[in-house]
């Protein structure tokens, strides 16, 4: 009931917000942009014939493979990186360059490298989420508090337990973080690499709308489930804050 | 009484672009095998910097440290610390806190001392739980049975009981005594609270304001269970107080 409640304003938001488009196109007579109604429509019809699924999941699988690659590579790199000062040292500053490197402007080499198939956009997944979980996690490794360190070397525990039990469930909380930021881009960047040149996606669904007669419903429609996804994914990532080994880090 | 741990003369200063600011003079002390040694100073006096000198986690300027009458390399499980701040771990819960220095021991060896030492400092029922769930007084508990869980020749403790309100604080004496007459620990306790020394301690040294050095040395010789209001020890509380420079009708 209190979550009800809570949720009105933002209800009211939205649905004052669909009142508006609906009232504006009515009034303006556009022949191209939809109403809200047409885009419902525009959505039963993608799901009668199958392809909303097939788009969906070609751009889960895509963001799925190239996710879990930059996870693979960042919580490993990250730690090093975090742990050894002369690796740091020497990649930091490398890091640092390529990071701010929009993934769009990547697509042209991601293109001469990997061709149109899945690898293009795939790749440009793991390169636009791999730098943000490393950077967390390499901070995460700086911020471990020097008092359980201290205590870790105070018991003298073998290098294997330093890791399992202090090093890497201190820094877990972070890594969850940098998760978040990582697939929050990687589901950013899959829609703009499906839009170059492949024939499945969320993305290639908005681009070919158009393309194909103007079908803005459908347009609207891909970027409404591109919003609705995101939501869900992040709220997949939160589940991981709920662990009960990570819980110390947001109860206060 | 055989020496435990023997301070010679050591010094330390911590400095930057060429300015030195000594914190530590030329102390040198002996702690007997199995004694209770209480160290009180004002703050800021260099206490924390001894302390970790002596447990080993940095290294004097000059001078030497001899635990057992061998030069003291690193920190080792043999002499435990306990500091203000605390370290159990908040990601593990009480059991695996307890078990954490345990290597030696096969897997189910650790549970059961894990079990045995939360038991005895009152935290039975609570092993599964995580330290946030905790009080400050039971994280302390926690601290001190996963000191005592390795069976530590010395246990270090760095204003242990400071950050806990009074009535903890006490309750957390007696329960320290009560654990130091089942199993017997060389201790050195570091601390401003006087009563507290002397509450605990077999000897106490004053130290004195930075640069460090040791002022006086009081034999406590009172027998547990002590009674914080017998003339003795409101006595020995103004002498110590007096070397510490605080007004005798101050306090």
């Amino acid at each position: 009931m209190k979550r009800i409640r809570e949720s009105l304003p933002a209800m009211a938001v939205i649905a004052v917000l669909l009142a508006a488009w609906w009232l504006i196109v009515i009034e303006t007579r556009s022949v191209i942009f939809p109403t809200p109604w047409q885009v419902v429509t525009g959505t039963a019809e993608l799901i009668k014939d199958g392809t909303l699924w097939r788009h969906i999941g070609a751009s889960l699988m895509r963001v799925g493979i190239g996710f879990s690659l930059a996870v693979l590579v960042a919580v490993p790199l990250g730690l090093w990186l975090g742990w050894v000062k002369g690796a740091y040292v020497t990649l930091n500053p490398l890091f640092q360059i390529l990071r701010p490197i929009s993934p769009i402007a990547w697509i042209p080499i991601a293109i001469l490298w990997f061709g149109v198939g899945n690898a293009s956009p795939i790749y440009l997944i793991f390169i636009s989420s791999v730098f943000p979980m490393i950077v967390q996690t390499t901070a995460g490794v700086h911020t471990i508090e020097r008092r359980y360190l201290r205590a870790a070397q105070n018991f003298g525990v073998s290098r294997y337990t330093l890791f399992r039990q202090v090093v890497i469930p201190a820094v877990f909380p972070q890594i969850i973080v940098g998760m978040r930021i990582g697939l929050g881009v990687a589901w950013l960047v899959v829609v703009a690499a499906e839009m170059i040149a492949l024939r499945s996606g969320l993305g290639y669904l908005i681009i070919d709308s158009r393309n194909a007669g103007n079908r803005y419903d459908l347009v609207i429609a891909g970027m409404i489930i591109i919003g609705l996804i995101g939501l869900l994914l992040d709220g997949v990532m939160r589940l991981l804050e709920s662990l009960k080994s990570v819980r110390w880090r947001y109860a206060h | 009484m055989r020496t435990k741990i023997e301070v010679n003369g050591i010094r330390k200063g911590f400095g930057s672009n060429g300015a030195t600011l000594q914190v530590v003079e030329d102390v040198s002390l002996t702690v007997g095998d199995g004694e209770f040694v209480a160290i009180v100073g004002p703050s800021g006096c260099g206490k924390t910097t001894l302390m970790n000198m002596i447990v080993g986690f940095i290294q004097p300027d000059s001078g030497s440290i001899l635990i057992d009458g061998a030069p003291r390399a690193e920190p080792k499980p043999t002499g435990i610390l306990i500091s203000q701040q605390g370290s159990i771990f908040p990601w593990l819960t009480v059991q695996q806190n307890l078990m954490f220095g345990l290597n030696d021991h096969p897997q189910a060896d650790k549970k059961g001392v894990a079990d045995h030492y939360a038991a005895m400092v009152g935290l039975k029922g609570f092993e599964g739980n995580y330290p946030h769930e905790l009080s400050g007084g039971m994280l302390k508990r926690a601290e001190l049975a996963r000191a005592f869980a390795v069976k530590p020749e010395i246990l270090y403790m760095d204003e242990p009981f400071s950050a806990l309100d009074a009535l903890t604080n006490l309750r957390m004496r007696n329960e320290l005594l009560r654990i130091l007459a089942e199993e017997r620990h060389t201790v050195m306790l570091i601390t401003h609270d006087v009563e507290e020394a002397i509450h605990l301690a077999d000897r106490i040294m004053v130290l004195s304001p930075r640069p460090t050095r040791i002022q006086a040395t009081f034999d406590v010789g009172l027998r547990h269970p002590r009674k914080l209001t017998s003339p003795e020890v409101q006595e020995l509380r103004v002498a110590i107080l007096h070397e510490l420079g605080v007004d005798r009708n101050a306090g």
